[in-house]
């Protein structure tokens, strides 16, 4: 017999749990106030509360109900598409929106099981002049197109 | 001034040219990512949000509403030739859409979703311009006290019509309502839950949480399954239906219609609750039941009728209210504010073109689409051969961009990537992102009229009990928590949901 009967419910709770707890801590720092007179710690706390209640009763339910146990994490994906995404915003503002799109769209190809590198490099290559085509010459966003020029061909600066 | 002197005044401002193009700009994407899977309505209007700064109000309104009914549209589409929906609420066409497919109907399956969607389209236009005066009268008779108790309805609402625990769900709310007042208090000045990062002061941006939870989440949850998509293509001829499908079809468009129309006013409700809840319907009141899941038109017509009549209504308690009901909505109560429009019923007096306006450029996208799509389905379905290792990556190309551009920091793309794995997490966890993104909307909301309302009667709680208003609406709250634990309705809610999952 396992303790804890249903994982995901247990677990979800624990998370509430310390979204409430961390509520509560943090929002000390701010004034109370009194019911009449809300300060800005007021809202928060009952939010930190009915989190921690809510939390409790969730992962209390957790081992009373049965479940199926919580589908194993990949890693994979998610560094992969999340860390390409991270390292887009990093680099856009430095490298320009043409190197950028390359780079996201090869690294985040490679979290697919059916990786082909000279695709992605290719598909890189039309997007990014989509993109440029879109963003900067359609929509004009302030976009750097290339490192260390404003314009959208490298040459005409 | 009467409804017909105020549709008047909306089709002046949905018919000017730019309008115009901007209705079809957003019914041709909202096709296009309901006819792709992996990515919906709520990521892509996230995605776009940052990119309507230039436009005038009306125009990106009418836009992002085109993004939400077209999704319904292209939904459809591959639930019936490839048995595989693009969208949720377009799951339980598969179940009789794509038998008719296989039986070689697939004209008359795509002929109906898409006459039942429009003839909707048409008359929830007129119910949503019929609903909004009366309602937003009502509204502003409402002092903070009701407001308060009102969102408290909405969000018990959104969640006891949806699926999935309720408990959880509730959390999820109360989650969403604390990280929307992260950020400076409007009261006091304090910096709440900012952690000394100067991007926080400001608060988390809508468009990051939506997009992590709602966009990135969906890619990498499809990446980790290594599952194969299918490609069954059904040869489509005659776009047109027989006399005898005619007749079966056209009561459950109407039934569709009525049943979509009213439930995309309540709270959670909205496109996939009105298309489960007809496809229930229809199931009950036909002569002969074993015919659904065998190829049942009315199994096609009746839910593609709702979830388009659902979708338009769902615009109702957000235009009239100021209540985002469900996820999309909730983005439309983001677009609004950064063109600094306050949702709720000042708008229709303050800014009654922008309101009509919108109201008419739906039934013309609704015309749009008809017009534009069928002829187009063929064009849609090859895009669906592009392999989704090539499509995943130019998705989130679209996202970064979009997230980026909103302030051009880094520290917004970041903050995305990490409600991207929040999202993972709640995915593994079974924990509905959507009444996270409601309470997230309506935190900053909720605090100030819960703030108001206990200013005036100095710290008195039981005024929430006293005004009577306000009172009805907590103990219809009451009820609906109430309903849920009967063990009937229960089993109910289940069934319904269940349909469209097997």
């Amino acid at each position: 017999m396992r303790f804890i009967r249903h994982p995901k419910d247990f677990y979800a709770g624990l998370i509430f749990i310390a979204f409430g707890v961390a509520a509560i801590v943090i929002g000390n720092n701010y004034a109370l106030g009194t019911a009449a007179r809300m300060g800005p710690g007021y809202f928060p706390r009952i939010l930190g509360i009915l989190l921690i209640v809510l939390g409790s009763a969730l992962s209390l339910r957790g081992l009373r109900l049965h479940g199926n146990p919580i589908p194993a994490w990949k890693w994979r994906p998610t560094l992969i598409v999340l860390g390409s995404v991270v390292l887009f915003g990093l680099i856009v503002t430095h490298l320009g929106l043409v190197i950028s799109t390359i780079v996201l769209i090869v690294l985040s190809s490679a979290a697919s099981h059916e990786f082909r590198p000279r695709e992605s490099l290719v598909s890189g290559v039309l997007l990014a002049a989509l993109a440029v085509g879109v963003f900067v010459i359609g929509l004009k966003l302030q976009l750097p197109v290339w490192p260390w020029t404003n314009s959208v061909l490298p040459w005409s600066n | 001034m009467d409804l017909i002197g105020h549709l008047t005044m909306g089709f002046e401002v949905a018919l000017t040219p730019i309008n115009l193009i901007y209705a079809l700009i957003g019914a041709l994407v909202g096709t296009l990512i309901g006819v792709l899977p992996g990515i919906g309505p709520v990521a892509t209007i996230a995605m776009l949000l940052p990119t309507t700064y230039a436009l005038q109000p009306v125009s990106a309104l009418i836009m992002l509403a085109g993004i939400y009914y077209g999704a319904q549209y292209g939904g459809s589409t591959t639930s019936i030739l490839l048995n595989m929906p693009g969208e949720t609420s377009s799951a339980v066409t598969c179940l009789d859409g794509h038998q008719m497919a296989l039986k070689g109907q697939a004209g008359a399956a795509l002929a109906i979703a898409a006459i039942g969607s429009f003839f909707a389209g048409c008359i929830s236009t007129i119910f949503v311009a019929t609903v909004a005066v009366p309602l937003s009268e009502l509204a502003l008779k409402f002092g903070p006290a009701e407001y308060c108790s009102l969102m408290i309805l909405g969000l018990i609402g959104a969640v006891v019509l949806a699926h999935g625990s309720l408990l959880k769900a509730i959390a999820m709310i109360v989650l969403g309502l604390l990280l929307g007042i992260v950020g400076t208090d409007v009261n006091s000045g304090t910096a709440r839950f900012a952690f000394g990062i100067p991007e926080l002061i400001d608060g988390i941006g809508i468009v990051s949480v939506a997009m992590g939870l709602f966009g990135f989440a969906e890619i990498i949850t499809n990446l980790e399954s290594v599952e194969k998509r299918e490609l069954v293509t059904s040869k489509v001829s005659g776009l047109w239906l027989s006399k005898v499908q005619f007749r079966e079809a056209w009561p459950a468009v109407l039934r569709g219609t009525g049943l979509g129309s009213v439930l995309g006013l309540l709270p959670g409700g909205g496109a996939m609750l009105a298309s489960f809840a007809s496809y229930a319907v229809e199931k009950k009141v036909s002569n002969d039941p074993t015919r659904f899941g065998k190829g049942a038109i009315q199994g096609v017509a009746g839910p593609e009728s709702a979830n388009n009549a659902g979708a338009q209504t769902s615009f109702i308690p957000l235009l009239t209210l100021g209540i985002p009901e469900n996820a999309v909505m909730a983005l439309m109560v983001g677009a609004m504010t950064i063109h600094n429009i306050q949702p709720g019923p000042q708008v229709m007096t303050s800014n009654p073109a922008l309101f009509w306006g919108l109201v008419t450029s739906m039934w013309v996208g609704n015309l749009m689409l008809v017009v534009l799509n069928l002829p187009m389905i063929g064009m849609w379905v090859k895009l669906l051969q592009v392999p989704y290792r090539m499509l995943y990556p130019a998705i989130l190309l679209f996202c970064a961009i979009g997230v980026y551009t909103i302030s051009n920091a880094s520290f917004d793309v970041s903050q995305t990537a990490a409600f991207g794995a929040l999202g993972v997490l709640f995915v593994k966890l079974e924990c509905e992102p959507a009444p996270l993104l409601l309470g997230f909307v309506l935190g900053p909301m909720m605090e100030e009229n819960l703030r108001r309302a206990l200013l005036l009667s100095r710290g008195d709680p039981t005024v929430f009990l006293t005004r009577p208003l306000s009172l009805d609406m907590l103990l219809a709250a009451v009820a609906l928590l109430l309903l849920i634990v009967l063990p009937n309705f229960r089993k109910k809610r289940e069934e319904v949901f269940e349909e469209g999952e097997t």
